[in-house]
């Protein structure tokens, strides 16, 4: 019997299982197969605090507890993936691209700093350009909200390096199969997947993104989750041009600029890229820079982001199968490291931290689908 | 390497050098033909490198074509008095301008 | 005017684009040709997309163009200083004899045919979306264009299969199908140490021909399992339907091995600083400057991968993804065909008659011709293309591709990324069952060749060291635009 069984093996699944398994525990992860829908391949790989948290200020202080964490996470992700992850936290922006943007923008920043962020502010474009100088900003930039704490990363390095990181500690990695249900057995519970297998553990971990909703029941708790899809784009590599990430693009390590994602909240389950939205996201982009008009795009991708109907993540321990929790959010980059961290420590003490409380899923109860985040 | 068994009938311009061509083939079939398999450096690691396929396919044949980078010379036909370079690594807007 | 005169009449490649189309082709290789031709002679509206610049594929590529040099050095010979690119000249010339092979014979035929039946002819255009009903984008000139069309068929053809050898990618090692596209469109024939490894058809083919044009090649390296006849002799009953495939193919061993050392090998690596500077043959050192690898061909399903809804199967004998077609090429996907290479390879003269076959179904699906009609002239078609098709089974026990868990760890897979066959393996290790979480792991097939060239062998690979047949591992995802563009092609299209 393991101590948990992890039900997910994405990004806040693996974060989860390499917590736990780095803490002594024996820890099982169970995935789907080569092509779930897995919204860890569709990140952004912003790890990002400046928009998080309006009106929840449980998660805007979970945010910045997890981006204080990020260093050191980072570093060791690094060093299990075999491979530099990328972090880098040098800042990040959020474009306006005309006066309305930007005071819409101001405003928002204002009300930010009411709920306690720090360090958020807004730059019109002499400082921005003192920020980045040689950026060939496009001229209808107007300015940007600036959160110097703010940073992007490779998310799919990151991924690697903490199921490396899982395994490494002893760990389990089950792929391969959904999980079809689950039973309470002497001493914990009994998984039964697809093919026909069987894994029993102390505790488990729902951890399945757009997935979560059906899973969610079997252990009693009712979780709210939609699809969202998100569609981004890729370039050909290319020399140093944008030194700071922003919400919709950023250039990667690599030399390849990403621009993304789109927020398709129509219900679908299908992850296909539509011409409509990439060239709408490519339009915008090339208002920001306009020199990428001459940039090659060698892919786009589109992937489901789990979201709950007020937009903010869903913790909880089940009432009727004790043991048995459930986390979901959209934003398993920024969380990771409060995910491997204090989350991975608190499903083994069997206490979730005091913010759970406020970002339990009963706050759906009665609630119509309201999207913000 | 190769040798052709037709006549040129212009010349083109590669890393400041002339190179005997004929209008109307392909950029890559011009170096390939005047001895040249080193068409660029690779962004990953700086390896060079050469066409492998000339079919449009592969990218390895990526090569500066006046003044404009990562163009596929198998599928730039020759002009009279083409200037081409080799590609250095990722591509830099900043030199294109420059 | 009527709406088909005023499309028939644009046959400029700057002619401008209706909005809707009765049937689009893209490619215009044998397949495509003979499907735009038929379906032109059923009335329908036909545009064909090509990523040449003009007819023939791969197979026949420049036909036009040679076979008119052939016509002009003919009429330069007896003082006639003009000469003409036309139909005319082209017949003239079959008629005498005068074209080399059959290849260039079977291609100036379509493309003669193609040019008269009055099908739109877009070449270098590159289909980079088909959206769900029947809107397609692509790329010409630079810029973004888009169509609707009732019926799709796509004749993709074939690609090579990657070869991995420790050492590809220094420069001088290219691929046999590079080496003859440089024969057919620039006349450049091998000279040096130039070797030729690997096996399949294509390989001897490209060997008789640089020979016939003057060429000379160092030695060839047969790489074949050995054997391959034993394999073979269960299907060669089957395959003597159609005798002169197999007579072919040895008169192109023995005219090859008449010039040329054949030296059977396992392993092969090339080496050098910097470039090619030798091969090492089951560790023997031999000099070389151009080194050409060929390991037969693949259906190209690149576009039929990236349109929801199109079903693939794996074939294990030709140990390659072909996607789910019925006897005339329908896809799972309503008005999406498939004919030619790209459906499974079969060669070029049953590309061409899958591509009437297809185009005479697609007559129907639009009411141009009764299902009587259709049954009725598709049936000889049918019946020479199973003819076309007999000796296959043969072809591909012969020639079974090279097994990819004898690929060296150092070995890189994926050019464009750098990834190699242990870093792959690694990624294995970690729990990748398939292609796209080993992509989203290692890198490989992220670069801009979109996993054109590592793919089988990426797909190879992991099958080989999870130890299960290659249909049980996904293979890349492709999605649209399955071809580079600018983002300012792109952005164009917001509106």
């Amino acid at each position: 019997m393991f101590d948990v069984a992890i039900i997910g093996g994405g990004m806040v699944g693996s974060a989860i299982g390499f917590g736990c398994a780095e803490r002594g525990a024996r820890v099982a992860v169970l995935d789907e197969g080569d092509v779930a829908l897995r919204a860890a391949r569709g990140n952004f790989g912003l790890v990002w605090s400046q928009s998080k948290g309006d009106g929840m200020p449980a998660y805007a202080a979970w945010t910045r507890r997890s981006v204080a964490l990020w260093p050191a996470l980072a570093e060791r992700a690094s060093a299990l993936a075999g491979r530099d992850v990328q972090y880098r936290a040098v800042g990040g922006l959020t474009f306006c691209l005309d006066e309305g943007e930007f005071a819409a923008r101001s405003q928002f920043v204002q009300r930010m700093h009411n709920q306690g962020q720090e360090g958020l502010r807004m730059l019109d474009r002499r400082e921005l350009a003192e920020l980045m100088p040689g950026c060939p900003l496009g001229p209808e930039v107007r300015g940007a909200s600036f959160q110097p704490a703010d940073g992007h990363v490779d998310p799919l390095t990151l991924l690697r390096g903490l199921q490396a990181g899982m395994r490494g500690a002893g760990g389990t990695h089950l792929p391969g199969a959904a999980v079809q249900a689950v039973e309470p057995v002497a001493g914990g519970y009994r998984i039964l997947r697809e093919d026909g297998s069987e894994v029993a553990a102390r505790r488990i971990v729902i951890a399945a993104g757009v997935k979560t909703t059906p899973l969610g029941k079997m252990i009693g708790l009712d979780v709210p989750v939609r699809p969202v899809r998100g569609q981004n784009i890729v370039t050909e590599r290319l020399a140093p041009i944008l030194p700071l990430p922003a919400s919709a693009i950023r250039q990667t390590g690599d030399g390849t600029v990403q621009i993304g994602v789109t927020s398709e909240d129509d219900g679908s389950f299908e992850a296909a890229t539509t011409t409509a939205a990439l060239a709408r996201m490519a339009a915008r982009a090339l208002r920001v820079l306009p020199v990428l008009g001459q940039a090659r795009m060698v892919r786009s991708w589109a992937a489901l982001r789990p979201m709950t109907p007020d937009g903010f993540p869903a913790y909880a321990e089940s009432a009727t199968h004790p043991g048995c929790f459930v986390a979901t959010c959209h934003s398993g980059v920024t969380l990771a490291a409060v995910h491997a961290g204090p989350l991975a420590e608190a499903i083994l003490t069997g206490a979730l931290p005091d913010h759970a409380r406020d970002l339990h899923p009963d706050r759906f109860l009665g609630m119509t689908h309201v999207s913000s985040h | 390497m190769f040798r052709r068994t037709e006549p040129t009938d212009c010349t083109i311009v590669w890393e400041g050098r002339e190179l005997p061509a004929r209008a109307g083939e392909s950029l890559a079939a011009a170096l390939l033909a005047a001895g040249i398999t080193s068409f660029r450096e690779t962004p990953v690691t700086g390896a060079a490198r050469g066409p492998l396929c000339l079919m449009g396919a592969c990218f390895d044949c990526l090569v500066q074509v006046a003044g404009t980078q990562n163009m596929q010379a198998c599928l730039v036909p020759v002009t009279p008095g083409l200037v081409a370079g080799i590609q250095h690594g990722a591509r830099s807007f900043e030199e294109e301008a420059a | 005017m009527s709406v088909a005169d005023e499309w028939t009449a644009g046959q400029e490649a700057t002619a401008p684009v209706a909005e809707s189309v009765d049937l689009l082709v893209l490619g215009a290789g044998p397949a495509g040709m003979a499907a735009a031709t038929e379906a032109r002679a059923h009335g329908m509206r036909v545009l064909v997309l090509d990523e040449n610049g003009a007819p023939g594929g791969q197979v026949h590529r420049a036909v036009e163009a040679r076979l008119a040099k052939g016509a002009v050095e003919a009429r330069l010979a007896k003082g006639a200083v003009e000469a003409r690119l036309a139909k005319g000249a082209v017949e003239a010339r079959l008629a005498k004899g005068a074209v080399s092979d059959d290849q260039d014979k079977d291609g100036a035929k379509l493309a003669a045919a193609f040019r008269a039946s009055g099908a739109q002819y877009r070449p270098n255009a590159t289909l980079w979306a088909v959206e769900p009903g029947g809107k397609v984008f692509w790329s010409e000139g630079g810029a973004a264009r888009t169509i609707q069309a009732e019926r799709l068929i796509l004749a993709a053809g074939a690609t090579e299969r990657p070869l991995p050898i420790p050492g590809w990618t220094l420069p001088g090692v290219m691929s046999v199908g590079a080496a003859q596209i440089a024969l057919k469109t620039a006349g450049l024939v091998p000279e040096g140490n130039v070797w030729l490894a690997g096996q399949g058809p294509l390989l001897w083919l490209y060997a008789v021909q640089a020979l016939a044009k003057g060429g000379r090649i160092a030695g060839i390296i047969d790489l074949s399992p050995p054997g391959g006849f034993a394999r073979a002799r269960p299907y060669l009953m089957r395959a003597l339907k159609a005798p002169e495939y197999l007579w072919r193919g040895l008169v192109w061993q023995r005219q090859v091995k008449r010039a040329v050392q054949v030296t059977p090998a396992r392993e092969l690596r090339a080496e050098g600083e910097g470039r090619l500077e030798r091969i090492l043959v089951d560790g023997v050192a031999h000099a070389a400057d151009l080194l050409l690898l060929h390991d037969g061909v693949v259906p190209n399903t690149q576009v039929t991968r990236a349109i929801a809804g199109v079903t693939h199967g794996w074939d294990p004998v030709q140990r390659c993804w072909r996607p789910g077609l019925d006897v005339w090429g329908n896809t799972a996907v309503a008005g999406v065909m498939v004919a030619g290479d790209s459906g499974g390879i079969g060669g070029a003269r049953a590309a061409a008659l899958s591509g009437r076959i297809a185009a005479l179904e697609a007559a129907r699906a639009l009411g141009r011709i009764t299902t009587d009609e259709r049954d009725a002239r598709s049936g000889p078609l049918r019946l020479l293309r199973d003819r076309q098709l007999a000796p296959r089974p043969f072809l591909d026990a012969m020639f079974p591709p090279l097994p990819e868990a004898a690929i060296p760890d150092e070995t890189i897979l994926c050019r464009c990324e750098e990834v190699t066959a242990g870093r792959v393996r690694q990624a294995v290790g970690l729990g990748c069952l398939g292609a796209n979480q080993t992509k989203a792991f290692t890198r490989a097939g992220m670069g801009p060749c979109q996993g054109r060239i590592c793919g089988p062998a990426v797909h190879g690979v992991i099958a080989a060291a999870r130890g299960v047949e290659g249909g049980e591992v996904e293979p890349f995802r492709t999605r649209f635009p399955t071809k580079p563009l600018t983002l300012g092609e792109l952005a164009a299209l917001a509106g």
